[in-house]
């Protein structure tokens, strides 16, 4: 897409700069600073994350019990993919929403700064609560962060309780900051920019709040069951009282497929914004792009139970399910072959925004084809609760949302800092996390084919030279983490070239109208969108 | 779609960060309570304290907040591009609220169509019955899989007695705040504060039926919160029902309470919309609790 | 610690020289297993595994032409083109079009697996936080299946041994040629039953019972997991399955139904002290180390020392209570159901005299099994 604006003069802001001191912080109102702190907070998420998937491969690095005993383990799978997931890839998204999409859609702020602001401020008290549980009596959750019942029920750790009130405020949080998005983007684009005109970024994301506003009560509501089973005697996930366990998994899935559509549509959003920029060529299939996330997130309804395969669902709903999920192959494959018509006969050049974004294409593929594997129910019986399930969701998720992450990082960071970040350096980050990322995950696809359940502290002797790789490789990726926040501080501090305002000649869109970086307030008078 | 120049951004505000604090401690306090009542039996008095600070300050800050939303509406801050937002603001409420009531409509209606035949021998799990020696698939779900650990309940609450009532009372409480609009548009204060008042009353007195309903199931019937899955989905169903009504009353409160200050024209007047959206929004669900759970 | 250095090694070769010989250890594929639905299975994954790689090269092999040959810094000149309506139906229609040409081995396998009628023997397969009970519901005996890998080779104190953690003292046995019917459930928490080899995988859900069935061919040991985490020993209960000819399978049933027969005479016999505490120290360990550890000592909170404790030095109606009911809501199972009489009797006064808790105090089968009828 393309928007050509009016020359218009943003000087004249009638607001001031941001405050003094950590009230700018803590009271602010502004998009901007919001979405940095969604950001910073995003990434010590990732950091904290990511030593406890340390603490996994160092365990997983040779067979026998080294380093951890199997209930702590247990506790660092669970807090991994929550953090992960909760603290690290969905902040993350939001934070770059916060700073882009008002710019993108000529907006002076979002639409509702002060419960903006809350939304945000409601992550560290959420994750508070959950990481104190790991100091509770009894250790912290430690039933995978899917909490099957009944081990996260009658079987849980006492912390169960705070675990689900955690979850409940990450859920407030998430929705509010959805509505917030919806909002802005259904109200307050600039004139002329019509629904078709908006970048790819501003449409994934308002899907994905649509999303979100649909399924995360859907959580609120399963964990609510458990909280009641566990303090109030109900019997949702107890079949003596006429419940059943498969019900927890049936609604958590509900939630939880549509939650990882959340987790990468943001990014193909920003991939289908930085792989014209650097092909020097428009997107290709604008519309189809966009018809294809909205197919999307409309089939992520109807295939949550491809998770439950084995739980004995009966034949109809087994087929049911394997069909839809085999379609969602269909409007993914559009997007993938539509970035590809992309570059083709483009002129490309690869900086560090299209090395991620090259790399998120390739590998989201291959995580995608072993999803393909994955929707066939038969072998997703050999497949289910393996390593290869590891190795897809990792596959999607590490080179999906994350990659996702870093190339949006590095395409808009001139545009935050009016910094140029170190090239060198960011093409160093680059090269050592694919590597490192390919070593951690390729070979569980492997292990999982040879039959290495998931989820296990110790395994069998034919599984150890794969593993070693994979620890090795997993050290190497998340050592690497720590040059990408080089990186950045370095940008923050002003050490490098300055940025001039569109410091990529291919790309497109109202944010490069801006000067960088983007002064405080920006679009205070909505721009013309032609 | 045509943005105006005035879109109002507001200043730094202490009310996020009080409201953080607040909903994090209540929650903390919240959890605090239910853990040392499951493993000890009692929770003591610090953990309530934690949670009533909490309570205190969130009450706080609802004042505070909606406070100086209420003043900047009334100065005149606010364009007809800021109505919209709110209108969306509650509309994506409202349907995420319909979102987590369906999780528990869906509980309902798998443990009928799958969970209990299967457990009594039907259908494609039916093999499950040789663990439950003697259990009986039926809805009401009177006698549980396994009785001695969730006694069943010896009767359950029919529909044509205070559910009907209270429905009746629901509908008409619709119906009066929907005339209670049309007098706020047509500008006749009298009526609207009549039948606003009104709205109220018959909100208090459906409160007031389901105490006395939930007392008859606790008292006499047996059916409580840990009779089986029929009172589980019952009670989550009714009671999260209940919990909407109570803030929505509260609600309709504020609004007459901000009617008889004089807040509110006939054009202007969104505060009270959003309380009247999510009063139909309380009818419906009841509508659909009435049908599923006490007739069907 | 040799072990491991001589892993690394081979990991180093692996990694430079890739000998043929060495691959045998490099388990790449899923295996074709032994039964027809595991065979059917295999050939499903690899179908749809092909069909992916030959997506892939069509996909990477256009972006990497690109990559190579359009580049700015060669001075390729960009096109503008951005929409072709029939690439674009085209690459909707085609994919469809191999989806459903996919789906139709892969419904046919399916309908194959759920049918389990017409079986042969049925097997009740009960999940156990950590353990595994097969009930041969034909022939009403049953026993239970216990990783048979010590803490030792677990703790790196012993070279482990060929089959590390895929051992058990009791393999499940069944006939070949014939079909078996595998009735999954479980007493506490979802676990799921894996045997790679016969390709089947289904939850043990408590309270429900979920069918599946194998027809092997080949006699032999088949080994699997449990798949689906079910706490602390998740990675410890192993399944494995022993396929032999019938005849050494009704050889094998019947003197197992023998010895459940002269179990219940052991009840009756009068059993010493030392006798119980000779049992109770073999069941003990099977059946309650893994959290109350060896020493008694347990792991609190979640486990409770028996050391020293009052229910275990004091109060034996509270003892006998808890062994025999478990504690509901906790991890702590109902061993009633999953220990006979005698091995009750044996590990409860194993309990109350172990490790400097001296009670002298006996519990007898006979008691046990009052006990159990007074309920």
């Amino acid at each position: 897409m393309s928007a050509v604006i009016d020359t218009h003069d943003h000087s004249h802001d009638e607001h001031h700069g941001p405050a003094k001191g950590f009230t700018r912080w803590l009271l602010t109102t502004n998009h901007k600073d919001i979405g940095s702190m969604y950001l910073i907070f995003s990434f010590a998420m990732f950091l904290l994350g990511g030593s406890m998937a340390m603490v996994i491969r160092a365990e997983l690095f040779q067979p026998g019990l080294q380093i951890v005993e199997p209930a702590f383990f247990n506790q660092m799978t669970t807090m991994h993919g929550l953090i992960m997931v909760f603290g690290a890839v969905m902040p993350a998204f939001v934070g770059l929403a916060n700073w882009m999409i008002p710019m993108m859609v000529g907006a002076p702020d979002m639409a509702l700064p002060r419960m903006n602001n809350w939304s945000f401020w409601l992550l560290p008290a959420a994750f508070l609560i959950l990481v104190s549980t790991l100091f509770m009596e009894g250790g912290g959750p430690n039933f995978g962060w899917t909490f099957y019942a009944p081990l996260s029920t009658t079987y849980g750790p006492p912390s169960t309780t705070f675990f689900i009130f955690a979850i409940h405020i990450m859920g407030i949080s998430s929705i509010m900051g959805a509505i917030n998005v919806i909002a802005t983007i259904m109200n307050l684009r600039a004139p002329g920019m019509t629904l078709m005109k908006m970048p790819l970024f501003v449409w994934t994301w308002l899907i994905t709040a649509f999303l979100l506003i649909a399924v995360m009560p859907v959580l609120a509501g399963v964990v609510t069951m458990m909280l009641m089973d566990i303090n109030f005697g109900t019997s949702f996930f107890d079949a003596a009282g006429g419940g059943d366990p498969v019900l927890f998994q049936h609604v958590f899935w509900f939630f939880g497929h549509p939650e990882v559509y959340i987790m990468i549509l943001p990014a193909f959003g920003a991939v289908s914004e930085i792989i014209p920029a650097f092909s020097r060529k428009p997107l290709f299939g604008y519309a189809s792009m966009v018809y294809a996330v909205a197919a999307i997130a409309l089939l992520s309804f109807v295939v949550w139970a491809h998770h439950m395969f084995t739980v004995g669902l009966p034949i109809a709903g087994q087929l049911f399910f394997m069909y839809c999920t085999m379609l969602i192959a269909v409007p993914t494959g559009v997007k993938v072959f539509n970035w590809v018509a992309t570059m083709f006969r483009g002129a490309l050049s690869f900086e560090a925004p299209m090395l991620f974004a090259v790399a998120f294409i390739i590998l989201f593929t291959i995580g995608g084809f072993s999803g393909l594997m994955l929707a066939i129910a038969p072998a997703d019986f050999q497949y289910h609760d393996t390593y290869f399930v590891v190795a897809h969701f990792h596959y999607v998720l590490v080179p999906g949302a994350i990659f996702g992450i870093f190339a949006s990082a590095y395409f808009w960071l001139p545009k935050w800092t009016g910094t140029m970040y170190d090239e060198t350096l960011a093409k160093t980050h680059f090269w050592m996390s694919f590597i490192g990322m390919n070593l951690a995950f390729f070979p569980m696809h492997f292990l999982g084919l040879a039959g290495m359940p998931r989820r296990i502290p110790d395994y069998a002797l034919q599984f150890a030279d794969f593993n070693m790789i994979s620890s090795v490789g997993a050290f190497m990726f998340g050592a690497t983490q720590l040059l990408f926040l080089y990186i950045v501080v370095k940008c923050i501090r002003g050490g490098g070239e300055k940025a001039p305002a569109k410091p990529w000649d291919g790309a497109e869109g109202l944010e490069w109208t801006l000067p960088s970086p983007a002064p405080y307030h920006t679009f205070a008078t909505p721009p013309e969108v032609k | 779609m045509s943005a105006e120049q005035s879109y109002y951004v507001p200043e730094q505000s202490k009310w996020p960060i009080i409201a953080t604090v607040g909903m994090g401690v209540m929650m903390y306090g919240l959890a605090s309570v239910m853990v040392t009542n499951t493993q000890e039996g009692q929770a003591g008095f610090g953990d309530w304290l934690v949670f009533l600070v909490g309570v205190a300050l969130t009450i706080y800050m609802l004042f505070g907040w909606f406070g100086s939303v209420v003043r900047e509406s009334r100065s005149g801050l606010y364009d007809a591009q800021m109505d919209r937002t709110f209108r969306m603001g509650m509309g994506w409420f409202i349907f995420s609220e319909v979102m987590f009531f369906a999780a528990f409509f869906g509980a309902l209606f798998y443990a009928r169509v799958f969970i209990v035949p299967w457990l009594g021998g039907e259908g494609d799990k039916g093999s499950s019955a040789m663990l439950w020696d003697g259990f009986e698939a039926t809805w009401p779900l009177l006698q549980n899989p396994d009785p001695e650990a969730y006694p069943g309940p010896k009767e359950v609450i029919g529909p044509w007695g205070l559910p009907l009532l209270n429905t009746i009372l629901l509908v008409t409480s619709s119906v009066t705040i929907t005339v209670a609009h049309h007098a706020l548009k047509a500008g006749n204060r009298a009526k609207l504060k009549i039948w606003m008042a009104a709205t109220i009353v018959l909100a208090l007195v459906f409160l007031i039926f389901q105490a006395e309903e939930y007392a008859h199931a606790y008292g006499d019937l047996g059916l409580t919160l840990s009779s089986g899955i029929y009172g589980s989905t019952f009670f989550m169903l009714t009671g999260f029902h209940g919990a909407h009504v109570i803030l929505g009353t509260i609600i309709l409160t504020v609004m007459l309470i901000r009617i008889l200050k004089g807040h509110f024209e006939p054009e202007k007047h969104f505060g009270f919309e959003a309380a009247s959206w999510y009063w139909h929004f309380v009818d419906v669900v009841w509508l659909g609790l009435f049908v599923f759970v006490y007739i069907i | 610690m040799r072990v491991q250095l001589s892993r690394a090694g081979s990991l180093m070769a692996g990694l430079f020289l890739v000998p043929q010989s060495a691959l045998a250890a490099w388990e790449l594929n899923m295996t074709p297993g032994v039964t027809d639905v595991s065979k059917d299975i295999y050939s499903l994954h690899m179908i749809i595994f092909w069909i992916c790689v030959a997506i892939g090269v069509v996909v990477f092999g256009v972006m990497f032409w690109s990559i190579i040959a359009h580049r700015k810094s060669k001075g390729y000149k960009p096109a503008n083109f951005h929409e072709h309506t029939w690439v674009e139906v085209l690459w909707t229609v085609i994919p469809f079009g191999i989806l459903v040409a996919m789906a139709v081995p892969a419904t046919g396998t399916l309908l194959d697996i759920y049918d389990t009628k017409d079986a042969d023997i049925d097997i009740q397969v009960t999940g156990y936080q950590w353990k595994w009970q097969y009930s041969y519901l034909d022939k009403e005996f049953s026993f239970f299946s216990n990783l048979a890998t010590s803490k030792e080779e677990i703790y790196n104190r012993l070279d482990k041994n060929e089959n590390y953690l895929l051992e058990v003292d009791n393999p499940l046995v069944i006939p070949v040629d014939t079909k078996v019917r595998f009735m999954i459930t479980s007493k506490d928490v979802i676990h799921s039953w894996w045997v790679p080899d016969l390709g089947v995988k289904k939850d043990a859900i408590p309270g429900f019972i979920n069918e599946s069935w194998a027809r092997v061919e080949e006699p032999g040991i088949y080994r699997g997991q449990c798949t689906e985490l079910c706490g602390k020993d998740h990675g410890f209960m192993p399944v494995v399955v022993k396929a032999v000819p019938k005849d050494e399978y009704e050889e094998w049933a019947a003197k197992k139904v023998a010895a459940a027969e002269k179990e219940r005479r052991l009840t009756s016999k009068d059993w010493s002290l030392e006798e119980l505490m000779e049992r109770g120290e073999g069941v003990y360990n099977t059946a309650c180390a893994s959290c109350h550890q060896a020493d008694g000592s347990g792991a609190p909170p979640a486990f409770p020392a028996l050391k020293d404790s009052t229910v275990a030095t004091e109060n034996m109606d509270q003892h006998l209570d808890i062994v025999v009911n478990g504690v509901s809501g906790t991890a702590m199972q109902a061993f009633g159901e999953q220990l006979s009489e005698v091995d009750l009797a044996a590990v409860i006064t194993y309990e109350r005299n172990a490790w400097g808790n001296d009670t002298g105090e006996k519990v007898t089968p006979k008691q046990i099994l009052d006990y159990k009828n007074a309920q």
